[in-house]
C-alpha cells in the first residue's frame, strides 16, 4: 500500500529552521516504521537521517515521536497506525536536535550516571556467587529490562520544562539497584534523588509508563522511589 | 584534524571491548571508540545465556564443557584455547555476578542453568544444564552490567567515533584513525596496543540476526593492511530466526522444551539426530530445518519455513524464562506462541572466523608471529575456540574470557613498550576514502548494491553451498565491486552524514563476502557450519587445517587472495565422527 509519511526535517548545516517534509512509500502493513525510513533513504533521499542499529526493540537507537508519541520506530508496525492517514515522524523532545531525527543524547546519559547505576558493595567478596532468592531478584525485574532509548524522559512534561530534572529513566535506573537485596548504596542514590531536580518533580502524568516499549511501569518505579525516601527503608 | 595520545585504544563497546577497558583502564591509561553508544552494541541483543560448568543444578566440570566445545566446532577448534575458555568459565560468571548481574537464580539463590544445544554430560551421554541466564535478556544484561562498571570506573569512552583505519610502525601498531560522527572530523589517535573489538559481519547476508551496523569494520580494515583473517568460510546460520524477517528466537526455547515440526506435524529432528533432537548443535539442525523444506515438507503457502511448538509449555513457564523471543512473534509476525505454533528459519548469525589471535589475544601476521602491540577479541576474533561451529552461549562466554585476556595482556605490553612514531600524513587513507566517496559522481545506490549482495550470499553461500553455486557469488561480486566504484553519496554534509558512513560500510561487506566465498570455494569438504553439497562428508586428510586468507596486491594495483593454511591445535581429543 502506498502510505505517506511526514517527516520533520532539520539540517543546520543547510537551514535554520526545521520543516516537514512529506514522502511516498509503498509498504507492507506488516513492515515497521524504521523500513519506511530505510526506504526513504534508501530510495528517495539520502540526507534523512536517523539512528538504529538491532531493528527489533533491543538496542534504544530510535525513539522518535511517531503520530504525536514516543515509541521505537523498529517495534511499530505501519498496520498499527492508521496508515490511510499521513504518519507523522519527529524527534523526541526536550533534547537538542542536531539533524533531523538525531538528537543529542548526553544529557540523558549523564543523568544516569549521575544516580550511581552500578552495584555498591563493601567487605570482602565472596568466592562463589552472592546468593539472591529468586523472589529477591523478581524484586526489582522490571527496571533490569530498560535499554536507555529516553521514550520516558522525553515524553515527560516536567522533563521538557526544566531540562535540569533527571527525567523518568535515571530514577529507574535507581531503582533497578535500589531495590537488589545484594547493594549497600541505597542511602547515597536516595540522597541523590532527594535533590530539587530527583523524585519530587515527578506529577505522576504516566507519559513514561505510557511510552516505555519495554512495558516496563516506569510510574511505579518512581513511586517505589519515593515511598523509599520518605520511610528511609526499602 | 585532532591528535589524541593513549596508552591503549579499544575499538567496540560491545562486551568484549567494554570487559577489555575494565581491566586495560585499571593499569594504565585507556580510550573506548565506538560508533555506537556502547549499550547500543550488538551483544545486547543476545539471549540464551551464558555457559560455564558451575555444576550447580547438576553434575558437571569444566572438561566436559571443552569436549562438548571441541566436537560441536567439528574438531577444527585449537583445543589449548578451548581448554583456557571453559577452564575460566567458572570465574566469568561469577565475576559477572559480583558486578551485579541479574541471573535467574535456583530455590538456593544460586545461579540458575539450563539446557543448550551441544551441551551434554560426560562427552555425550545425554544434555546438561550448563547455560547461566537472566531470562531470554542474557546479553542485555552483560551489556548493561558492563556498561555500569564501566561507569563506575570512570572508562572513557568517545562515542560514535567510526574507526577506518589502523597505523602501523614497522610492523607494529601504533594508532587509528577515527571519523566522528557529529562533525565529520578525523582523529588520529596514537596509542601503544589497538584492541579490535568491533563485532562480527552478518550484513552481508539478508536474512540475519544481526544488527544493521555489524558490518565487520574491524575485519575490513586489518584486511586492507594485509594482514590475514581466518576461517571465514565458517559462517553460523542459527535454525530459528522468524520466517522472512531474520530476527532470533533464542535456542533457549528449545532448550526449555520448544520443539521443530515440519508440515505434517512431525517432530523430525528424531530422524535427524536420535539422542539430542532439537537440541543438537545449530549447523545439524539449520541443515535438517532447510532440508525439510527442500524435500517439500515446509509449512506455510510457499512451504518455506518450519514450525517452532512452544505451545505445550505452560503460558507461565513462557513469560518467566522467554519473555523476550515469544514478544517478538507477537509483534512481528502477529502470532500467539501460547497457543500457535512460530514460523522459523535458519538465519545468518556469528562469524566464528575472523582476525587470528593467540590465547593472550594477540593478533597475528602470520601462522606464529605476533604483532606487537595488536590485539582482538570478541566475534571479530578467530582464536579459535568455535572452529567451525559455536556452540550456543560460547560466544558470550568468549568475548568475557578473551576480552578480560585482551584487556590485561594490551595494558601489560603498553606500560613496557613506547609510542611508536605514527607514518607521515597517518590520515591520509581516510580522507581518500572519505572523500572519494564523498565527492563520487556515480549514479549507484548504496542500498541496490547492498542488497544484490546480499542475495547473491543468501542463495550462493548459505545453509547449502557448492562449486557452481560459490563460483556464481564471485561473478556476482566482481560485478558488485564495480558498480561500488560508481555509488553515489547523496549526502555531502559533514554532520551525521551516516549515508557516507554506510558506503564505507559497504565497502567492508564487499571484501569480507569476497574473502568467505573464496574461502569456501577450496573447502572441499563439509565440516561444521561449512556444508559442501559436492563434498558432503568431512575430510581430515586434507582439511583439518585452518584458512588463512590474506589479500595482496602487485605492482599494477591488482588486488588477489591469497589462501594458506594453518594447523589445529590437539591436546587431548582425537577427531571423530560428530553424532548426536
Ligand atoms: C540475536 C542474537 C542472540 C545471541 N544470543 C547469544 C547467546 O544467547 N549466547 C551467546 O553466547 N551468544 C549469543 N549471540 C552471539 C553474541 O551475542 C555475539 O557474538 C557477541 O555479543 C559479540 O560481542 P562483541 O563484543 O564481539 O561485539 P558487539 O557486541 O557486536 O560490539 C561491537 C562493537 O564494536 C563497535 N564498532 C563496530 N565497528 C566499529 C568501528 N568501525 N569503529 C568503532 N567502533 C566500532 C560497535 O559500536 C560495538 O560497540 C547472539 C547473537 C545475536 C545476534
Ligand atoms: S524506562 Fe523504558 S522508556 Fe525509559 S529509557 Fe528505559 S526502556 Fe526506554
Ligand atoms: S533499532 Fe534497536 S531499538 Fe530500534
Amino acid at each position: 500500500m502506498d502510505v505517506k509519511v511526514k517527516i520533520l526535517r532539520y539540517n543546520p548545516e543547510v537551514v535554520d529552521e526545521a520543516e516537514w517534509k512529506t514522502y511516498s512509500v509503498t509498504l507492507q502493513p506488516t513492515d515497521r516504521v524504521l523500513d519506511a525510513l530505510h526506504k526513504i533513504k534508501w530510495e528517495q533521499d539520502g540526507t534523512l537521517t536517523f539512528r538504529r542499529s538491532c531493528a527489533h526493540g533491543v538496542c534504544g537507537s530510535d525513539a522518535m515521536r511517531i503520530n504525536g508519541r514516543n515509541r521505537l520506530a523498529c517495534k511499530t508496525l505501519i498496520k498499527d497506525l492508521s496508515p490511510d492517514k499521513e504518519i507523522t515522524v519527529e524527534p523526541i523532545k526536550g533534547l537538542t536536535v542536531l539533524k533531523d531525527l538525531v538528537v543529542d543524547m548526553d544529557p540523558f546519559f549523564e543523568a544516569y550516571r549521575a544516580v550511581m547505576p552500578f552495584l555498591v558493595t563493601s567487605g570482602h567478596e565472596p568466592t562463589r556467587e552472592r546468593i539472591q532468592s529468586q523472589a529477591d531478584r523478581d524484586r526489582f525485574d522490571d527496571t533490569t529490562k530498560c535499554i536507555l532509548c529516553a521514550a520516558c524522559t522525553t515524553s515527560c512534561p516536567v522533563f521538557w520544562s526544566d531540562g535540569q530534572y533527571f527525567g523518568p529513566q535515571a530514577i529507574v535506573g535507581a531503582h533497578r539497584f535500589i531495590f537488589d537485596s545484594r547493594d549497600e548504596g541505597t542511602e547515597q542514590r536516595l540522597e541523590i534523588l532527594n535533590d530539587k531536580e530527583g523524585v519530587w518533580r515527578c506529577r505522576t502524568t504516566f507519559n513514561c509508563t505510557d511510552a516505555c516499549p519495554r512495558g516496563i511501569e516506569v510510574t511505579k518505579a518512581i513511586q517505589e522511589v519515593k515511598r523509599a525516601l520518605i520511610f528511609r527503608r526499602v | 584534524m585532532q591528535q589524541h595520545q593513549y596508552d591503549v585504544i579499544i575499538v567496540g563497546a560491545g562486551g568484549a571491548g567494554m570487559r577489555a577497558a575494565l581491566e586495560s583502564s585499571k593499569r594504565t591509561r585507556t580510550a573506548v571508540l565506538t560508533k555506537l553508544y556502547p549499550t547500543r552494541s550488538h551483544t545486547g541483543a543476545a539471549q540464551g545465556g551464558m555457559c560455564a560448568a558451575l555444576a550447580n543444578v547438576e553434575e558437571d566440570n569444566w572438561e566436559w564443557h571443552t569436549f562438548d566445545t571441541v566436537k560441536g566446532g567439528d574438531f577444527l577448534v585449537d583445543q589449548d584455547a578451548a581448554e583456557v575458555m571453559c577452564r575460566e568459565a567458572v570465574d566469568a560468571v561469577l565475576d559477572l555476578e559480583k558486578m551485579g548481574l541479574p541471573f535467574n537464580r535456583t530455590a538456593e539463590g544460586k545461579i540458575d542453568q539450563r539446557f543448550f544445544g551441544g551441551h551434554t554430560r560426560n562427552h555425550g551421554e545425554a544434555v546438561v544444564r550448563r547455560s547461566c541466564f537472566a531470562a531470554d535478556r542474557t546479553g542485555h544484561m552483560i551489556l548493561q552490567t558492563l556498561y555500569q562498571q564501566c561507569i563506575k570506573q570512570n572508562v572513557e569512552f568517545f562515542n560514535e567515533y567510526y574507526v577506518l583505519d589502523l597505523l602501523m610502525t614497522d610492523g607494529k601498531a601504533s594508532g587509528v584513525v577515527a571519523y566522528e560522527l557529529a562533525t565529520g572530523e578525523l582523529h588520529v589517535f596514537s596509542a601503544k596496543s589497538v584492541i579490535f573489538a568491533s563485532g562480527g559481519f552478518g550484513k552481508v547476508f539478508r536474512t540475519t540476526s544481526n544488527a544493521h551496523t555489524l558490518t565487520g569494520d574491524g575485519m575490513g580494515i586489518v584486511w586492507r593492511k594485509g594482514l590475514p583473517l581466518e576461517d571465514m568460510e565458517f559462517f553460523q546460520f542459527h535454525p530459528t530466526g522468524l520466517a522472512g524477517l531474520g530476527v532470533l528466537l533464542s535456542e533457549a526455547a528449545r532448550g526449555e522444551g520448544g520443539i521443530l515440526r515440519n508440515k505434517d506435524n512431525e517432530r523430525f529432528m528424531e530422524r535427524y539426530a536420535p539422542t539430542v533432537k532439537d537440541l543438537a548443535p545449530r549447523d545439524m539442525v539449520a541443515r535438517a530445518m532447510a532440508n525439510e523444506v527442500r524435500e517439500g515438507r515446509g509449512c506455510g503457502p510457499d512451504g518455506a519455513y518450519v514450525m517452532l511448538d512452544l505451545t505445550h509449555l505452560e503460558p507461565a513457564h513462557i513469560d518467566a524464562k522467554l519473555p523476550d523471543i515469544t514478544e517478538f512473534a507477537r509483534t512481528y509476525l502477529g502470532v500467539e506462541p501460547y497457543t500457535e505454533q512460530i514460523p522459523v528459519f535458519p538465519t545468518a548469525h556469528y562469524a566464528m572466523g575472523g582476525i587470528p589471535t593467540n590465547i593472550k589475544g594477540e593478533a597475528l601476521a602470520n601462522n606464529d608471529d605476533v604483532i606487537p602491540g595488536l590485539y582482538a577479541a570478541g566475534e571479530v576474533a578467530c582464536v579459535s575456540v568455535h572452529g567451525a561451529n559455536r556452540l550456543g552461549t560460547n560466544s558470550l562466554l568468549d568475548i568475557n574470557v578473551f576480552g578480560r585476556r585482551a584487556g590485561i595482556a594490551a595494558a601489560e605490553y603498553a606500560e613496557t613498550a613506547s609510542f611508536e612514531e605514527l607514518p607521515a600524513e597517518p590520515e591520509k587513507y581516510v580522507v581518500e576514502l572519505v572523500e572519494g566517496l564523498r565527492n563520487s559522481t556515480g549514479e549507484e545506490r548504496i542500498a541496490a548494491i547492498r542488497s544484490d549482495l546480499q542475495a547473491t550470499m543468501d542463495l550462493n553461500a548459505q545453509v547449502y553451498r557448492t562449486e557452481g553455486s560459490l563460483k556464481q557469488a564471485l561473478v556476482d561480486l566482481e560485478a558488485l565491486k564495480l558498480r561500488f566504484a560508481d555509488v553515489a553519496v547523496q549526502d555531502k554534509g559533514k554532520r551525521f552524514n551516516t549515508d557516507l558512513l554506510e558506503a564505507v560500510e559497504l565497502g567492508f561487506l564487499l571484501d569480507l563476502a569476497e574473502v568467505l566465498v573464496v574461502s569456501a570455494l577450496e573447502r572441499k569438504e563439509s565440516r561444521g557450519g561449512h556444508f559442501r553439497e559436492d563434498y558432503a562428508t568431512r575430510d581430515d586428510v586434507n582439511f583439518m587445517r585452518h584458512t588463512m586468507a590474506y589479500r595482496e596486491v602487485d605492482a599494477d594495483g591488482n588486488e588477489t587472495i591469497r589462501l594458506d593454511y594453518k594447523p589445529v591445535v590437539q591436546t587431548r581429543y582425537k577427531p571423530m565422527e560428530r553424532k548426536y
